[in-house]
């Protein structure tokens, strides 16, 4: 629908670039926000406003889909165009927008109740397709606007209104999910951690394909501190690995680090102890999944030690809407259809008057 | 050898046999034939869900059923005249609807006592005498075909398997059809493997002439082109006409088509028509179900597509949110439900009206949706156009309600001129709409036009337009989420009086007489059963009206005052009374409904039967 541009975002050259300069406060809406006072989704919503101006996009070719939960109400707070859909649909929906319109950057917004839960089916099957999405996971461990009862992402044993006794599911982890379900680029992120959170929307933006982002993000009515040993300054360095291409795979305070052992599974062990040289260094870019599956699974779910933090996976691979558009151009090289021909058909008689 | 050949006026033949035999194959060439040839024409295809049930069993039956004429006819007929019996299960499974007198070929190869056994039968009927009442043509097709085929390089499964080609040979010449467009259709077929090719045409042509030289056949038949309106002519299913008719609607709005849907019986075939069509700029997606569907068709919508989703009963009841979502954003949006049998996975392959409800009431809250049915296959083309016409001038999701019978039944269809189809453009919003009190310009997504109730569409892209839309209830106007309890009140009546207000042609009523004290209502497919019933009954001098719904949600408005003018409506409907609730409800009429839930269409002997005794109550 509009002329390509090259905005130095591969996956956006398509959707056309603004001449104005923009402000995190363009990005605003005049509608009051909602969500409870000192939760997670403000600094959330505050990082991506501040993020936008450097996609340099016309706000009008902006679209922020949501699903059915506290983070579904991202889109009424985004001065952008914005549907706020079903609960567990937005990734079919935003894959409908995106398939057709080449010229929009189409943003999701979930939680893990919508993405694991309800909409597990359409989040998978999103990733696998690889359509040109960025999917913001909100993961606060809880399911929050139904009052606090376990999500597919709490811890076994979990005590809430619904499990008295305790949860006696096992939790999803969605890193591992996403690997699994043939994401082309999976990263996470923590809500209180601007920067971090910042470098990691400019790598799903810049990915061409599905990008789906977890954002630890505090729920502090329902679940308050799910995250807080990560955030704790006392032990979060010990506790994080912070993935970063090319680099070796060391806890935030270089402790301990990652290797391969002969079994073939990831392991960690004191630096020290195994030596810098035997560390895995860190490949986003590898075509094989398995490592980085190894490394979504490295983190206790209970007490969070050992979580890795950063871009897990990030390759190329063809977009679905890409091969859809193709095929359509393709379809239409000979001339468009003469519709008096298709439904007249090959085979018709005439009836003289 | 030269014989005698019999002018007939009509001939119903139904073809069965096993699933794997070929029957619909066979059927559709005859249908292409007969079409070709002139005749008028209704077909039945009447298959089981099971791709392959067991050979030689009940349940594997698989028929076609083509009723042609030198006259217009409106079904696909009540019982054959003739039935080809590929094997005992299909004699047993079809016999009960065959009148006296009624030809049967029957290929003997099959009535072996393994296969008789298999069915039930204790003795053959070819010759333990149950058959005398019927014109029994016993004929080896199988034994015939392999022997037609000696000389040929194949196994004797792969010979056997050419006798549906004998078959429709010696159909083909029974009834004087033409052969050439066969062969050519057998070319297309089996073009990349020529000894197979070859050997079909050979047994067709075997066919032929064995019905030519046999003592089997003493007359040949004769239908006359039937006489209709000069113009040209195509055979069409309701399926492929429902596909043309999107495509049409598309290429009238200027706006491309997007299919968003998941397999599903016996809704499937518009899907894979549409995915032909790319040439057209039609976008299809086969989504991972039938939410996802939907979901995607509906963000296509958003983008300023005619977003489609296709379905069938149980796929409308997982797409029930997302329909009530699209109420509520007041996008367009086409729901097409090609009804069957249920409830629950019911008969997949078999037909019912049996959705009306649902359509109309099958989702959460105040969630009005206007409905469209079609009457016949070829009527899927122009209801197809008045479900798009509706969705995207009143920014409403709309029930495009099909049956199995539509969809896989075929006729003769008038090719209409492009230029005769209503134009659709549409206004999508490009300026602000609404002046703050500071004097500056904005855009409110809920402003309604005044006319027709419906709100701008406006599609992301469009410069100071950006708006936020949602499943919760809107301010009137803004569009911004409101729990007051005075606006949800307005918002609700608001999006009814939209869907009230559609303006929908007023129902006509076909009363020659105009003595008649007895209305038929119907709805849908029953349009053909229905018609050929009440012409028999006028036959016999009884006066009785008939009218029928296109739009069952608005009804048409000057239905209440059709009602009110006969003593007495008969509302037909191949489910337990759906349209005769509404009636009833909404007009206070005492509609005397007539139903039956069988799978199959009415049969017009035993409607014509209903409405005399109707009439004579009066």
């Amino acid at each position: 629908m509009s002329e390509a541009v090259d905005l130095g975002f591969p996956s956006l050259r398509l959707v056309p670039k603004t001449e104005a300069p923009q402000t995190a406060k363009d990005f605003k809406t005049d509608q009051e926000v909602r969500w409870c006072p000192g939760c997670g989704d403000y600094a959330i919503l505050a990082g991506v406003q501040s993020f936008m101006p450097e996609l340099g996009l016309k706000k009008e070719n902006i679209v922020w889909i949501s699903g059915i939960g506290c983070s579904s109400r991202f889109p009424y707070y985004m001065n952008t165009y914005g549907m706020h859909s079903i609960h567990g649909r937005a990734p079919a929906i935003a894959s409908g927008l995106a398939m057709t319109r080449p010229d929009l950057s189409v943003w999701v917004v979930t939680g893990d109740g919508d993405a694991l839960s309800i909409g597990g089916n359409h989040l998978m099957h999103a990733l696998r397709r690889n359509v040109n999405l960025k999917i913001l996971l909100f993961n606060n461990r809880i399911y929050g606007l139904t009052k606090g009862q376990y999500s597919p992402t709490s811890e076994f044993g979990k005590v809430t209104k619904s499990t008295p006794l305790g949860s006696l599911d096992y939790p999803f982890n969605p890193v591992s999910f996403a690997l699994g379900a043939e994401a082309s680029f999976v990263a996470r992120t923590i809500d209180s951690d601007r920067k971090h959170l910042t470098e990691t929307l400019r790598a799903a933006a810049l990915h061409e394909g599905t990008a789906l982002v977890e954002i630890y993000q505090n729920c502090n009515i329902f679940n308050d501190g799910a995250w807080d040993p990560l955030k704790d300054s006392d032990h979060r360095d010990s506790l994080t690995f912070r993935l970063e291409h090319g680099k070796p795979i060391t806890l935030v305070d270089g402790s301990r680090g990652v290797y391969r052992a002969e079994d073939g599974t990831l392991q960690i062990a004191d630096v020290d102890e195994v030596g810098r040289r035997s560390l895995l260094i860190h490949d986003a870019h590898a075509a094989d999944p398995s490592v980085a599956f190894g490394l979504s699974r490295l983190s206790d779910p209970l007490s969070l030690a050992n979580t890795p933090i950063g871009v897990f996976r990030d390759v190329k691979r063809a977009t679905y809407d890409e091969m859809f558009q193709a095929q359509l151009h393709k379809a239409q090289e000979g001339g468009r259809g003469d519709l008096a021909a298709l439904i007249a058909g090959k085979d018709t008689w005439e009836i003289a008057p | 050898m030269t014989k005698e050949v019999v002018q007939l006026d009509q001939v119903i033949i139904r073809f069965a046999g096993d699933s794997g035999d070929g029957m619909q194959l066979t059927g559709d060439q005859f249908t292409s034939r007969t079409a070709e040839f002139g005749n008028d024409l209704s077909t039945l295809p009447d298959f089981p869900a099971e791709i392959r049930a067991p050979a030689g069993t009940l349940p594997g039956v698989s028929a076609f059923q083509l009723h042609f004429a030198d006259h217009e006819i409106m079904t696909p007929g009540d019982s054959p005249n003739v039935l080809v019996a590929m094997n005992p299960a299909a004699l047993k499974a079809n016999i009960k609807d065959l009148p006296r007198g009624a030809d049967l070929i029957l290929n003997t190869d099959e009535f072996t006592s393994r296969n008789l056994a298999k069915v039930g039968y204790d003795t053959n009927p070819l010759d333990d005498g149950s058959l005398d009442s019927f014109r029994v043509h016993p004929i080896a097709l199988t034994s015939l075909t392999v022997e037609a085929l000696k000389d040929f390089d194949l196994g004797k499964k792969e010979a056997e398997r050419a006798k549906n080609m004998f078959a429709l040979g010696m159909l083909s010449w029974l009834y004087h059809r033409p052969t050439e467009a066969t062969i050519e259709f057998l070319g297309n077929k089996f073009g990349r493997t020529p000894e197979i090719l070859a050997a079909n045409i050979a047994a067709f042509e075997a066919g032929w002439s064995y019905g030519e030289t046999t003592e089997e056949f003493s007359v040949q038949y004769e239908i006359r082109p039937a006489r209709m309106k000069p113009g040209r002519y195509r055979n069409i299913s309701g399926n492929v006409a429902l596909s043309y008719g999107l495509i049409a609607a598309s290429e009238r709005a200027g706006i491309p088509l997007y299919l968003g849907s998941y397999p599903i019986t016996p809704a499937s075939e518009i899907l894979h028509e549409l995915s032909k069509h790319k040439n057209f700029g039609v976008m299809t997606f086969q989504a991972e179900d039938e939410i996802a569907g939907i979901g995607a068709a509906l963000g296509a919508s958003y983008g300023g597509m005619i977003g489609v989703t296709t379905t069938s009963g149980p796929g409308v009841a997982l797409k029930s949110e997302t329909i009530g979502l699209a109420v509520a954003l007041e996008l367009p949006l086409v729901i097409v439900d090609v009804q069957r049998g249920g409830p629950s996975t019911g008969l997949p392959t078999k037909t019912e009206q049996a959705d009306l409800l649902q359509a109309m009431f099958g989702r959460n809250g105040e969630a009005p949706v206007p409905i469209v049915a079609p009457c016949s296959p070829a009527d899927c083309f122009n209801a197809a156009i008045e479900a798009v016409r509706i969705a995207t001038t009143y920014r409403t999701p709309v029930f495009l309600l099909s049956d199995g019978y539509l969809a896989n039944g075929s006729e003769p269809w008038q090719i209409p001129s492009i230029e005769s189809l209503p134009d659709l453009t549409v206004q999508f919003a490009s300026e602000p709409n609404h002046t703050n009190d500071d004097g500056s310009m904005d855009f409110w997504p809920f402003i309604r036009d005044p006319e027709t109730l419906a709100r701008p569409w406006a599609v992301p892209g469009t410069p100071g337009l950006e708006h936020r839309i949602g499943g919760i209830e809107k301010a009137d106007g803004s569009g911004n989420i409101s729990y007051d309890a005075a606006n949800h009140d307005k918002m609700v009546r608001l999006r009814q009086a939209k869907i009230d207000g559609i303006d929908v042609p007023d129902v006509v009523v076909d009363d020659p007489s105009g003595d008649a004290r007895v209305l038929l209502l119907g709805w849908g497919s029953t349009f053909g059963p229905i018609g050929a019933a009440v012409r028999r009954v006028r036959s016999e001098g009884l006066p009785v009206a008939e009218a029928h719904l296109r739009h069952l949600n608005p009804f048409p408005k000057n239905l209440g005052e059709v009602l009110k003018g006969y003593d007495k409506v008969v509302i037909p409907e191949m489910n337990l009374g759906q349209l005769a609730l509404l009636i009833r409800g909404k007009y206070l009429v005492d509609a005397i409904p007539y139903n039956q839930v069988r799978g199959l269409p009415f049969k017009a002997e035993e409607l014509a039967g209903v409405i005399k005794d109707v009439i004579a109550s009066v």
